[in-house]
């Protein structure tokens, strides 16, 4: 689609990209370039040397036990956040739907949770389940549950899967609310004087109608879980106790910040760069179905 | 049912029709409070932390690092916010004091969303306006970048920043996050819908692309940039792996950064009262920005998304 009206010129309009294009180049397209172009190198430890060896750095990660460990931590917490986040999240748009009183409240209520950073939800449930001064950790220990989350590696999954699913739940809600009230009345008066139960009319009619929202906010929240919750973790676990909570972006990091492994780390990258741009490719790939019902 | 009523005196069935619509009364009573139950519980469990963070923030180190945590608010507020805002507390892993965190935490988010509107206003602009060699080019550069978050060029993009010399400053801080395809996209399709007739009448009255943007499309698009502020500054204020790469200079670090190295490894011997105080210092902003500015934030959401 394009405008039949259009002004003249070639230095302006490329006078206004300018700045956009240039932040694109030096910090994305650059630096993208870099890591592949080190994914294929292997550098000495002082950083003096380095040689190319091909498809060696994609070989060792995908090899080894701690990548594929992050791996399969990545899989549990984005599959567990994306699941728990989007049920709760449909629950509550459909009862705000109803037309009941102070439903405006509620919907305010819900929202603002979105605003609250990674870090500082994942701040706010330490508060709750740190096992000798929060209020659920204590409460977990004296009912006879051995609560550490700093111990024991399944709790710390658990709790940052929780941190995550509940700043995710008001995005969810905001998008399932819009999907509902988007769905035309008739059809659900027609369902209702067909005479379906409530519960049968929400599976059989509402919900095959909001399967675009619910595919987006799929292809969303998995996107959310594996690349916007470094900062949970990272303030939470630190991708411990092991390696218990390390997912796949935080081994990025722990690769290249910590350990200073660059060939291995920018392996890593594009390696998470092909998922990035397979996902981005589905999601526009399916892009029309969510706004046409 | 109707086979149940079939043969029935009037008067009965009457009878029976009052007995099923209070019937059905009594169930849809049931089912809003049901509704209203729900939606309680979903508030409570979204609240709960906060409020627990919140009568943390009022209590001495003492009564928290004993474990019997409060539900109520104690007397010690003042205090503990005034540790956190003036020194960032004595603690171990102390902070900067709050009120710079949180200055170059407004700082940042807002060069970030203005920037990001900025730099996208105008390349929208050019891709819809202008017919130029190199546009879909352009267009497809600028698109690229949806695939390649910071998080997945970790290292390279923090070699750039040293190697141009950008670490320890805001300019690093900012400036490579204020590209934006999402924004570009947006104001792109909005100015798709702008009818020809306003550029031909523009024209007709002599008016220059510069003064077209400035008089017309500006003032049209002012929704949009509220709505886009709104989702830029919460992504703004919220960045945190790219600070905690660019930035070890504590008068630049930002809140929600300086908050997470006060927990260190979360020993119980933390000041507590003072990092809940910080805590809550970091996400009041961005969680006023969306309770004042709801239509906007829910529009800007869902807007972008599309």
């Amino acid at each position: 689609m394009r405008k039949k009206v259009i002004f003249r010129g070639v230095g302006l309009p490329i006078l206004l990209l300018a700045p956009q294009l240039a932040v694109t180049i030096i910090f994305f397209l650059w630096p993208a370039g870099a890591a592949i172009w080190q994914s294929v190198l292997q550098e000495d430890p002082w950083g003096l040397n380095s040689q190319f060896v091909g498809l060696r750095n994609f070989q060792e990660v995908l090899t080894d036990p701690d990548w594929r460990l992050a791996a399969w931590n990545t899989l549990i917490f984005s599959v567990a956040v994306a699941g728990s986040a989007m049920s709760v999240a449909l629950l509550l748009a459909v009862q705000a739907d109803k037309s009941i009183r102070g439903a405006n409240i509620y919907k305010t209520l819900l929202i603002w949770p979105y605003a609250v950073a990674p870090a500082v939800a994942a701040v706010l449930w330490l508060f709750l389940f740190h096992p000798s001064i929060g209020i659920i950790g204590r409460a977990l220990n004296a009912a006879g549950i051995l609560w550490d989350y700093k111990l024991n590696g399944t709790q710390a999954m658990l709790l940052v899967i929780i941190a995550a699913a509940w700043k995710q739940v008001s995005y969810n809600f905001i998008f399932f609310l819009a999907g509902l009230q988007s769905i035309p009345k008739s059809v659900l008066e027609a369902a209702a004087i067909d005479g379906a139960r409530p519960m049968r009319r929400f599976w059989t009619v509402v919900f095959p109608l909001l399967s675009p929202t619910t595919f987006f906010l799929l292809v969303v929240n998995l996107v959310y879980a594996f690349f916007d919750t470094f900062g949970i973790i990272h303030a939470l676990t630190g991708g411990g106790p092991g390696k218990a909570t390390e997912t796949l972006i935080y081994k990025v990091y722990v690769e290249g910040v910590q350990n200073t492994n660059l060939g291995s780390s920018a392996a890593q990258s594009v390696i998470l760069m092909i998922f990035v741009i397979a996902v981005t490719a589905v999601q526009f790939r399916f892009i029309e179905r969510k706004v046409h019902y | 049912m109707s086979a149940a009523l079939e043969g029935a005196t009037p008067a009965a069935r009457l009878q029976d029709d009052a007995r099923l619509a209070a019937a059905s009364r009594r169930r849809q009573r049931r089912e809003k409070w049901l509704t209203h139950l729900w939606l309680l519980l979903g508030v409570l469990v979204f609240a709960f932390p906060i409020w627990i963070t919140l009568v943390g923030s009022t209590h001495d180190t003492a009564t928290i690092g004993r474990g019997d945590v409060p539900l109520l608010p104690g007397s010690h507020g003042l205090e503990n916010y005034t540790a956190a805002i003036e020194t960032g507390g004595s603690g171990r892993y102390r902070s900067s004091p709050a009120a710079l965190m949180l200055w170059n935490s407004a700082l940042m988010a807002m060069c970030i969303a203005v920037g990001k509107i900025a730099i996208s206003l105008l390349s929208a602009y050019a891709v819809v306006f202008f017919s130029f060699p190199g546009r879909m080019l352009a267009f497809w550069t600028i698109f690229i970048t949806l695939m390649l978050p910071v998080e997945v060029r970790i290292i390279p993009t923090y070699q750039v920043i040293v190697a141009l010399d950008l670490f320890n400053s805001m300019a690093g801080l900012t400036i490579p996050l204020i590209a934006s395809a999402t924004a570009t996209l947006l104001f792109r399709q909005f100015f798709l819908t702008v009818p020809d007739e306003y550029v031909e009448a523009a024209k007709i009255d002599g008016a220059g692309p510069l003064r077209f943007f400035r008089d017309i499309l500006l003032p049209l698009s002012v929704t949009n940039i509220a709505a886009l502020f709104v989702i830029l500054f919460i992504y703004g204020w919220n960045q945190y792996l790219w600070p905690l790469l660019i930035v070890n200079d504590r008068s630049l670090e930002t809140i929600v950064v300086g908050l997470a190295k006060m927990i260190g490894s979360g020993d119980t011997q933390n000041e507590w009262n003072v990092i809940m105080a910080t805590a809550v210092l970091a996400l009041l902003p961005p969680v006023l920005v969306v309770l004042a500015m709801q239509r906007w934030f829910v529009k800007g959401l869902t807007e972008t998304e599309k």
